[in-house]
C-alpha cells in the first residue's frame, strides 16, 4: 500500500509540479509516444503483410488446376505492364461459360474489350498524367474493382474482357476458380528480406534510445524535486519509487499519445508509401501479441531507465549530487560486442539465404554490431574529449563541460549515430543491388525499349514493326526472330556437347538488332556470327541445321565458314557466363528461307523529346497483344523497388533525426536553464554572446561529429558485409553517407539555432539577481 | 574633491514592471577607492551595482564613466568595456564549473583576446597572490568556498580592472574565511589602483571600504566622506 | 593572570612580559599590579611559591595550585552576563527621535557613519597588529556591528509603525 501511495505521490508530483512539470510530463508523453507509434507500426507489419497475401492468394490462378467436368470454366492470361516506375498487372478474361468464376472483387462477366480497374488506375487513367496510359486496354471502362480484389489502395490492377485466348499458349490457363495458386511470396525474396530485417533493427534501435533519452526530459529539475521531498523525510527508496511514478505518469502519457499518432498515421500511412506497398488503413492492426507487447515493455522501461539513472545520482535532502559519472571507461569489453557482431555476420558471406538461421544470425549480428557501437561511443566521446586542448574560448568551454559530463551527449548522440550507420548499410546495401539488378550496362544508343512476343505468329514480327512504329514517340523499329533449331542427322558437332545436345538457338535480325545481342566490329547484310560466352563450345563452321519454316516443313540451312565468333554484348544475358552458344544472322544469310520464330523482340528507338514515349510504346504494344512485355532495356525495375524501401527509409531517418534533434534541443535548454547564473555572470565580465552560442555549437557539434565518424565506419563496415552476403559488387555509397551527415549536420545547426533564443533571454541584463 | 569622479550615475530610474528599484539614484566613484554600498535588502543598491557596471541600463538618468556615457553605448561596446575595464564578484555561483580554477582566472583576459598561455601564466601568479595555489589544478566544485571566493576575486582583478564590482563577496562565508577574502581583496585592489564598488549589507564587511553610500528606496542617502 | 599560571611555574617578571604580550598596548601592566595581584592569589591558596635560594620578589617562581587550576576552569566556563543595554544612550536617542518627530534614519546614517569609522579604524589596526590585537579589534567590531544592526533593526520596525499610524 505504501509502494501504490509512493508511486501516486509521484504521480501527483508529476502533473502539480507547475509549468515546468507539466512542460517535463509532455516531452515525456511525446519523445514516449513517438517511440509508441513506430513500435505499433512496426507490430502492424505482420498484419498488414497477411492481409495484402490473402488478398493476393485469393485471387490468384493456379498452374494447370484441376478442373471438375462440367463446371463453368474461364481462360485468363496474366498482363504484366508497368505505368513509369509502378507495375500495371491484370489478367485477360475469356469466360467459356456464362456463369464462369469470376476474380474477387469483380462483380460482372466482362465482354471482350470491356475492362474493370482498380480506382488507383482509375484516377490514373482520368488524369491528365495518366494520357499515355489510355486505350492502352481498350476504353470501355465498365467499373471498378472491390477493395477484396486488391492488395491495397494504390495498387494498379485491371481486367480485360477478351475472346482471343487459346490454351495453346503457355501462359493461359484455364479455371474453375481463382485463389489457392501456390505462388511463391512476391517481392521478398532473399536480399529484400534482408532489407527488411536490416530496416526493422535501423530504425527500432534507435527508437528504443530514443525512448530512454525521452524519460531523462527536465531529470535534473526532477532530482532537486526529490530533494525537497527527502528533506520532508522521504527515504531512498521513497524515492525511487516517487521518481517511478513520475515517469510512469509520462509514459502512460506517451502510450496515449502513441496510440493517438498510430491511429492518425495508419489513416494516411497507407497512401504514403509506394504503390506496390500500398495497403488499406484497416489492415493495420498491430498483432495482439506485439501491441501488449508495447504496451507493457514501454512503460516497464521507462521505468527501469529512471531508476538506472536515479544510481548516477544520491539525492539527497540538501541537494542533489551527481556520482562522478566520469569513471573512467574501459574500451576492451566494449569491442566485444561489435566484435560477436561481425563474427556473426561473416558466415553469411556469399552465403545468405531465406532460412531461419540467416534471418536470425543477420538480425542479432546487425543488433550486436549496432548496440556495440552504441557502447564505443561513449567511450570514443570522454576518450577524444580529454585529448582536445586548445582553441578559443567557445571551444575551450564546451570542451570542459564535455570532459566534466559527456554522459548526457552521448545518449542523444548514440541515437543518430546507430540510425546512421545502420542508413548507411542500408543504403550501401539498396546501392548495391541497384548495380546488381540495373548490371544491364546495355547499349542505349540505338534503342531504348524493347518488346517481348514469347507467343508469335510468323508475321509477327512485321505486324510489331508496322504497329509499334506509328506510336507516338517511336524514332524506329527493328525485330529479332528467335527460334531454337535442330542439327541435321550425321553432320555437325565434332564432340558432343553433352547438355544441349543438338539444339542451338538461332536469332535472326538486321544488323543494328544484332549489336544488341553481341559485339559486332563490323556488320552487312549476308553475315552470320556465332556467339560464344565463357565456357560454351562454339557450333563448327559448316554445321547443318533444320530450320522450321511453319509450313510442316523443315528447311536445311548450314553455317558458313564465314561465319565470326564475337563476344556477347556487354550487360545482356550472354555476359553473365553459363549460357550456351547461340548463331546470330542477318536477313540477307537466311537465303529467302521464312522462319516461323519462336520469340519475336521488337527494339524499338524511342525519341527523347516526346514525354512518356515509353508509355504510349507501352499502350501501342498491348493494343497489339496485351500480353506482349513491353519495357525499356535498362533494367530499372527491382532498383525502383529498392528505390521505393530507400525513400521509405530516408523518411524514417529524418524522422528520427528530427526526435533527436528534439532531444538534443530540450536536453542543451535544460543546461541552459540550470546555468542562468552563471551565464549572466559571464555576460557581466563582459563575454561576447557569441561566444557562448559557440560554446553551445561546439558542445553539441563535437559528439555528433565523433558520432556520426563512427557512424560511418560502422554503417561502411556493415554495408560491406551485407553486400558480401548478396554478392553484390562492394561500393562505397558516398551519396548515402553525404547526405546522412548532412542532415544530422543540419540537426546539429538547428538544435544550436533553436536554442539561441533562450540563450539571448538568459543572458539579458537583469538575469543576475538571484530569484 | 580633489579629483575628478571615475565613475558617476546621476538620477538613475529604473524600475521592472510594477516595482520600482532605483529611484534618482546617484553617487560617485573615485579613482582607487572603496565604496561601500550599503542598506536593506530589497533597496536597490544590486540593482545600482549593475547600472555602474553597465550591466543594466536605467530607464532615464545617466551613468558616466571615465568621460563616456554609458548609457548610450552599444550593448557589445559596453561588452568591450567590462571587458577590460571592470572586474565582477558575485556572492557565489561565478565559476565555470567545469573549467579548473586556473582556467577561471584566465578566462577574462582570455576573452580579451590574450593567448591562452599567457593568460594561464597571469592567472598562476594571481592565485598565488591570493594564497590559492594549490587548487590551479582543481575544478571549483572541489575548492572551498573561501578558495573559490578568492578564486573569484583573482578573476576580477587579473585584468588589472578600473573598477572592481563586488556584489556580497562574502555573503556566503563565514567571518573568518570573509575576513580573509576581504583583506586580500582590498590590499590587491589598492595594490592595483582599482577602485571597488562594495555592495554589502554587513558593518564589518563595510568597514575595508574608504566611504559608504546608503542606499534605501531606491535613492542614494548618504554619502559620507571621511579622508 | 591565572590563566597565565596554567602553563607552568613562572617568575614574576615573565608573567608581566606575557601579560603584555597578549593583552596589548591597550592596558599595560604595572608591576605592583602584578605583584599585588600575585599576593592576593597568594592569599586565596590559588598560587603558591616555589622558592629558589637567595631570590628576590623577581626571582621568585609562582605556580598555581590545584584549587587555582579548578578556578580557571570556573572562570572560563561562566558565561560573562549578558549586557542587554549597552546602548542605552543610543536607545535613549531614538525613541526621542521619534517622539520628537525626528527621522529615525536620519539618527541611523549619522550613528552608522560614526560607527564606521572607527570600524575602519579597528580594521585597518586588526589588519596591521597581531593575534592579540586582531582578538581586540574583533571584539570591538563585532559590538559596534551589533549596535548597528539594532539600529537598523529598530529604524525599520519605526518605519513601519510609522507607516501603521499614517494609515
Amino acid at each position: 500500500m505504501r509502494r501504490i501511495a509512493d508511486l501516486a505521490l509521484g504521480v501527483r508530483l508529476s502533473v502539480g509540479g507547475g509549468r515546468s512539470g507539466w512542460t517535463r510530463l509532455a516531452l515525456i508523453a511525446v519523445g514516449v509516444g513517438l517511440g509508441v507509434a513506430m513500435l505499433l507500426i512496426a507490430a502492424s507489419v505482420p498484419t498488414v503483410l497477411d492481409a495484402r497475401d490473402a488478398r493476393a492468394d485469393a485471387r490468384s490462378v493456379a498452374f494447370e488446376q484441376e478442373l471438375t467436368p462440367g463446371e463453368p470454366t474461364v481462360l485468363t492470361q496474366e498482363v504484366r505492364s508497368m505505368f513509369r516506375d509502378d507495375p500495371v498487372v491484370g489478367l485477360q478474361l475469356q469466360p467459356e461459360d456464362d456463369d464462369a468464376p469470376l476474380p474477387p472483387g469483380v462483380t460482372q462477366q466482362l465482354a471482350p474489350g470491356e475492362v474493370v480497374v482498380s480506382p488507383a488506375l482509375a484516377e490514373l487513367l482520368a488524369s491528365d498524367d495518366g494520357a499515355a496510359l489510355q486505350g492502352r486496354w481498350g476504353d470501355q471502362v465498365v467499373g471498378t474493382i472491390g477493395d477484396e480484389g486488391l492488395a491495397g489502395p494504390e495498387e494498379l490492377r485491371f481486367y480485360l474482357g477478351t475472346d482471343q485466348l487459346t490454351t495453346n499458349s503457355v501462359t493461359v490457363d484455364r479455371v474453375q476458380s481463382f485463389g489457392g495458386a501456390e505462388t511463391p511470396d512476391e517481392g521478398l525474396d532473399a536480399i529484400l528480406l534482408l532489407l527488411v530485417l536490416v530496416g526493422m533493427v535501423v530504425l527500432l534501435l534507435p527508437v528504443a534510445i530514443f525512448i530512454s533519452t525521452a524519460v531523462r526530459f527536465g531529470s535534473e529539475h526532477r532530482d532537486r524535486r526529490l530533494a525537497a521531498v527527502r528533506l520532508v523525510g522521504a527515504d531512498v527508496a521513497m524515492t525511487r519509487r516517487i521518481a517511478a511514478g513520475e515517469t510512469l505518469a509520462g509514459a502512460v502519457g506517451g502510450l496515449a499519445v502513441g496510440t493517438l499518432l498510430f491511429l492518425s498515421i495508419g489513416r494516411v500511412a497507407g497512401y504514403a508509401v509506394p504503390a506496390e506497398l500500398s495497403f488499406y488503413p484497416a489492415d493495420l492492426r498491430p498483432v495482439p501479441v506485439l501491441a501488449a507487447l508495447t504496451v507493457v515493455l514501454v512503460p516497464v522501461t521507462t521505468v527501469l531507465v529512471t531508476l538506472s539513472a536515479l544510481k548516477q545520482v544520491l539525492v539527497e535532502p540538501l541537494g542533489v549530487v551527481r556520482r562522478s559519472s566520469e569513471h573512467h571507461r574501459r574500451f576492451w569489453w566494449r569491442l566485444l560486442v561489435p566484435v560477436a557482431g561481425l563474427a556473426l555476420l561473416t558466415p553469411l558471406i556469399g552465403g545468405f539465404d531465406e532460412s531461419l538461421g540467416s534471418q536470425a544470425m543477420v538480425v542479432a549480428g546487425l543488433i550486436l554490431v549496432l548496440a556495440g557501437m552504441a557502447l564505443i561511443l561513449p567511450w570514443l566521446i570522454q576518450a577524444t574529449v580529454h585529448r582536445l586542448h586548445g582553441g578559443g574560448v567557445a571551444w575551450d568551454l564546451a570542451v570542459r563541460r564535455l570532459q566534466l559530463d559527456s554522459g548526457t551527449a552521448v545518449r542523444a548522440v548514440s541515437g543518430i549515430a546507430v540510425s546512421v550507420a545502420g542508413l548507411i548499410a542500408l543504403q550501401g546495401l539498396v546501392g548495391a543491388i541497384g548495380v546488381v539488378t540495373a548490371e544491364s550496362q546495355a547499349d542505349t544508343t540505338t534503342f531504348q525499349a524493347s518488346v517481348l512476343d514469347i507467343d508469335p505468329d510468323a508475321d509477327s514480327a512485321a505486324t510489331w514493326a508496322h504497329e509499334l512504329s506509328r506510336a507516338e514517340g517511336v524514332a524506329g523499329v527493328g525485330t529479332l526472330s528467335s527460334v531454337w533449331v535442330q542439327a541435321a542427322p550425321g553432320t555437325g558437332r565434332s564432340s558432343g556437347d553433352e547438355t544441349a545436345g543438338d539444339e542451338i538457338g538461332v536469332d535472326a535480325g538486321t544488323c543494328e538488332v544484332l549489336a544488341q545481342e553481341a559485339r559486332l566490329d563490323s556488320c552487312d547484310d549476308g553475315d552470320v556470327f556465332v556467339v560464344a560466352p565463357d565456357g560454351a563450345t562454339a557450333p563448327e563452321a559448316g554445321s547443318t541445321y533444320l530450320l522450321d519454316t511453319g509450313r510442316e516443313e523443315q528447311t536445311r540451312w548450314t553455317l558458313p565458314a564465314s561465319a565470326q565468333v564475337v563476344e556477347p554484348a556487354q550487360g545482356g544475358l550472354g555476359a553473365m557466363g553459363g549460357m550456351p552458344a547461340r548463331i546470330l544472322v542477318t536477313p540477307g544469310a537466311l537465303d529467302g528461307i521464312d522462319v516461323r520464330p519462336e520469340s519475336v523482340i521488337a527494339y524499338v528507338s524511342l525519341d527523347p523529346a516526346v514525354p512518356d514515349a515509353l508509355e504510349h510504346l507501352r499502350t501501342a504494344a498491348a493494343q497489339v497483344d496485351p500480353a506482349a512485355y513491353a519495357n525499356p532495356i535498362e533494367q530499372e525495375r527491382v532498383a525502383s523497388v529498392l528505390g521505393g524501401v530507400r525513400q521509405v527509409l530516408l523518411v524514417g531517418t529524418v524522422a528520427l533525426l528530427v526526435l533527436i534533434g528534439a532531444s538534443m534541443l530540450v536536453n542543451v535548454i535544460e543546461q541552459l536553464r540550470e546555468r542562468r547564473q552563471l551565464l549572466a555572470v559571464l555576460v557581466a565580465f563582459g563575454t561576447r554572446r557569441q561566444t557562448l552560442g559557440g560554446s553551445v555549437l561546439f558542445q553539441v557539434a563535437i559528439p555528433v561529429v565523433l558520432g556520426l565518424a563512427l557512424a560511418v565506419l560502422t554503417g561502411s563496415v556493415l554495408a560491406l558485409a551485407l553486400q558480401a552476403a548478396v554478392e553484390a559488387p562492394l561500393t562505397f555509397d558516398w551519396q548515402g553517407v553525404g547526405l546522412t551527415s548532412g542532415a544530422a549536420a543540419l540537426v546539429v545547426l538547428l538544435t544550436t539555432t533553436g536554442s539561441l533564443p533562450l540563450l539571448w533571454r538568459l543572458t539579458r541584463p537583469g538575469n543576475l539577481r538571484s530569484e | 574633491m580633489p579629483t575628478e569622479p571615475l565613475l558617476t550615475a546621476e538620477d538613475l530610474h529604473l524600475s521592472f514592471g510594477p516595482t520600482t528599484a532605483l529611484e534618482s539614484a546617484s553617487v560617485e566613484v573615485h579613482a582607487g577607492e572603496v565604496l561601500a554600498l550599503m542598506g536593506p535588502s530589497g533597496s536597490g543598491k544590486s540593482t545600482l551595482l549593475h547600472c555602474l557596471a553597465g550591466i543594466l541600463t536605467p530607464d532615464s538618468g545617466r551613468v558616466t564613466y571615465a568621460g563616456r556615457d554609458l548609457t548610450a553605448l552599444h550593448d557589445n561596446e559596453r561588452s568591450a568595456l567590462r571587458r577590460s575595464e571592470f572586474g565582477f564578484v558575485f556572492q557565489f555561483g561565478q565559476l565555470v564549473p567545469e573549467l579548473t580554477c586556473v582556467e577561471n582566472v584566465a578566462l577574462p583576459l582570455r576573452l580579451g583576446g590574450a593567448s591562452r598561455r599567457a593568460a594561464l601564466r597571469s592567472a598562476e601568479a594571481w592565485l598565488e597572490r591570493l594564497e590559492v595555489s594549490d587548487v590551479a589544478g582543481k575544478r571549483p566544485g572541489q575548492a572551498s568556498g573561501g578558495q573559490g571566493q578568492r578564486v573569484a576575486v583573482a578573476r576580477a582583478l587579473v585584468t588589472r580592472p578600473k573598477v572592481v564590482f563586488a556584489d556580497e563577496p562574502t555573503g556566503a562565508l563565514d567571518s573568518l574565511n570573509g575576513e580573509r577574502v576581504m583583506q586580500l581583496f582590498v590590499a590587491a585592489a589598492r595594490d592595483t589602483g582599482a577602485a571597488v564598488v562594495l555592495v554589502t549589507h554587513e558593518p564589518r564587511v563595510a568597514a575595508y571600504s574608504d566611504h559608504e553610500a546608503v542606499v534605501r528606496d531606491g535613492r542614494v542617502r548618504a554619502r559620507e566622506y571621511v579622508r | 593572570m591565572l590563566g597565565l599560571l596554567e602553563g607552568g611555574p613562572r617568575h614574576g617578571y615573565d608573567l608581566k612580559r606575557s601579560y603584555d604580550e597578549r593583552f596589548g598596548q591597550d592596558r599595560p601592566l604595572a608591576y605592583g599590579q602584578v605583584y599585588s595581584t600575585l599576593a592576593r592569589l597568594l592569599k586565596n591558596g590559588l598560587v603558591e611559591v616555589e622558592s629558589e635560594p637567595g631570590a628576590g620578589p623577581e626571582r621568585k617562581k609562582y605556580a598555581i595550585t590545584d584549587a587555582g587550576v579548578s578556578d580557571v576552569t570556573g572562570w572560563l566556563d561562566r558565561p560573562e552576563k549578558p549586557e542587554p543595554y549597552l546602548q542605552s544612550t543610543l536607545y535613549t536617542k531614538v525613541v526621542l527621535a521619534l517622539l520628537t518627530g525626528h527621522d529615525a534614519n536620519d539618527v541611523l546614517d549619522t550613528q552608522r557613519s560614526a560607527h564606521l569609522r572607527l570600524m575602519r579604524d579597528l580594521t585597518r589596526r586588526k589588519n596591521d597588529g597581531d593575534l592579540a590585537d586582531q582578538l581586540i579589534c574583533d571584539h570591538a567590531l563585532f559590538h559596534l556591528e551589533a549596535d548597528l544592526r539594532w539600529l537598523e533593526l529598530t529604524a525599520a520596525r519605526l518605519q513601519q509603525l510609522a507607516a501603521q499610524v499614517r494609515a
